[in-house]
């Protein structure tokens, strides 16, 4: 009186593996689409400090990097341990700051350069003494609209 | 002769590929924009110009020493206090007739600002203070400008100023723009920025 068939076996069976490349594709295109590559290679001790009113830096092709801090350790031997300003790959002289905005600048469309932002991401130790060689040469260059970048936080957590 | 179909490409090691491509993108992803306190630097002035008479109760003069200390008004004071003293100076309105400030909330402290069209911040720093004291302090000063725009906002429009700040910048926003940017500099002017940054003594 058997009416219910008992099952053929008792193993699980085996699980279509015949998705997983789309799936894997699907995550594949979300991380080409959200990728930025890191433009620079610090060479530069670059903990930013915290603050809480902040403003977003969309359109990031309208924005030039100034970097600047302690050399890294693997520099302190040839470079010293005194802050330094680093513009694209390599360290740099506050001289040099004039000619970067220009050359940033010349790579741009021309109706796009009013937009221009000059980001400055400065190690919390550095003293304000380079910073305002840095604002200063800005200024002289007419590149006026900056943005200090920091982390997100409570400025409390800065000390 | 039997025509022979074309023979099927393997497609086993598609996973693998995307699998390395995969994991090459997840190790290069950055996902998060920068972030950052917004600043106008003032252009480089004529040297004959003669820099207009201001009076010294619309100053408030933030002094930050080469020990990252904080003087205020020739006072020294904590990070967290300075918040608070920015807005009761700025939100005074202690001048009189054409002078007054009809929505200041102040003290009307007759020796403190006239009203937040005139009253300035000044910055000064030494050349050995510390960035994250200057980030902080310029947080503090900007946090407490912001703090009475949201006010006023709050009080006109019922929203609050970063909030249509925010929209305003928004490419998406699909509202009236025009009416937003009048707002906004309806609010703008109420207490404008004026933040003034010397150049840092040396010592």
């Amino acid at each position: 009186m058997s009416k219910f068939k008992k099952k053929k076996s008792g193993a699980l069976p085996e699980i279509s593996t015949a998705s997983l490349p789309d799936i894997v594709f699907m995550l594949l295109f979300f991380f080409m689409v959200a990728t930025v590559m890191r433009q620079n290679t610090l060479m530069i001790q670059n903990k930013l400090p915290f603050a809480d009113q902040v403003e977003k830096l969309d359109r990031k092709e309208l924005v030039s990097y100034i970097y600047a801090g302690k050399p890294s350790e693997r520099y302190q031997q040839k470079f010293g341990t005194e802050a330094r300003i680093q513009l694209n790959d390599k360290f740099s002289e506050v001289k040099d700051i004039q000619n970067f905005i220009y050359a940033e600048r010349e790579s741009k469309r021309e109706e796009l350069i009013p937009y221009l932002t000059t980001a400055l991401k400065v190690d919390v130790e550095t003293n304000m003494g380079l910073v305002s060689d840095i604002k200063q040469e800005l200024r002289k260059a007419e590149a006026l609209k900056i943005n200090y970048t920091t982390r997100i936080g409570e400025v409390a957590k800065n000390n | 002769m039997a025509k022979r179909s074309a023979p099927e490409v393997n497609a086993g090691s598609m996973a693998d590929i995307a699998f390395l491509l995969l994991i090459f993108f997840l190790v290069t992803t950055t996902i998060e924009t920068d972030r950052g306190i917004s600043r106008k630097l003032p252009p480089i002035q004529d040297e004959n110009v003669v820099p207009p008479v201001i009076k010294q109760k619309n100053i408030f003069t933030v002094i930050v020493d080469r020990n990252n200390r904080l003087l205020v008004e020739d006072e020294i004071m904590e990070l967290g206090n300075l918040r608070k003293a920015a807005i009761a100076f700025l939100d005074n309105g202690g001048g009189a007739g054409e002078d007054g400030c009809s929505y200041c909330k102040g003290a009307k402290d007759p020796s403190a600002s006239d009203n937040p069209k005139k009253a300035i911040i000044s910055l000064v720093n030494d050349r050995k203070t510390e960035y994250r004291t200057y980030i902080s302090v310029q947080n503090e000063l900007v946090a407490a400008y912001n703090e009475l725009r949201d006010r006023e906002s709050q009080r006109l429009f019922g929203m609050d100023y970063l909030d249509m700040e925010a929209k305003y910048n928004d490419p998406n926003f699909r509202g009236n723009k025009e009416k937003l940017e009048k707002q906004l500099n309806q609010v703008k002017e109420m207490y404008p920025q004026l933040l003034s940054e010397a150049e840092p003594k040396s010592s």
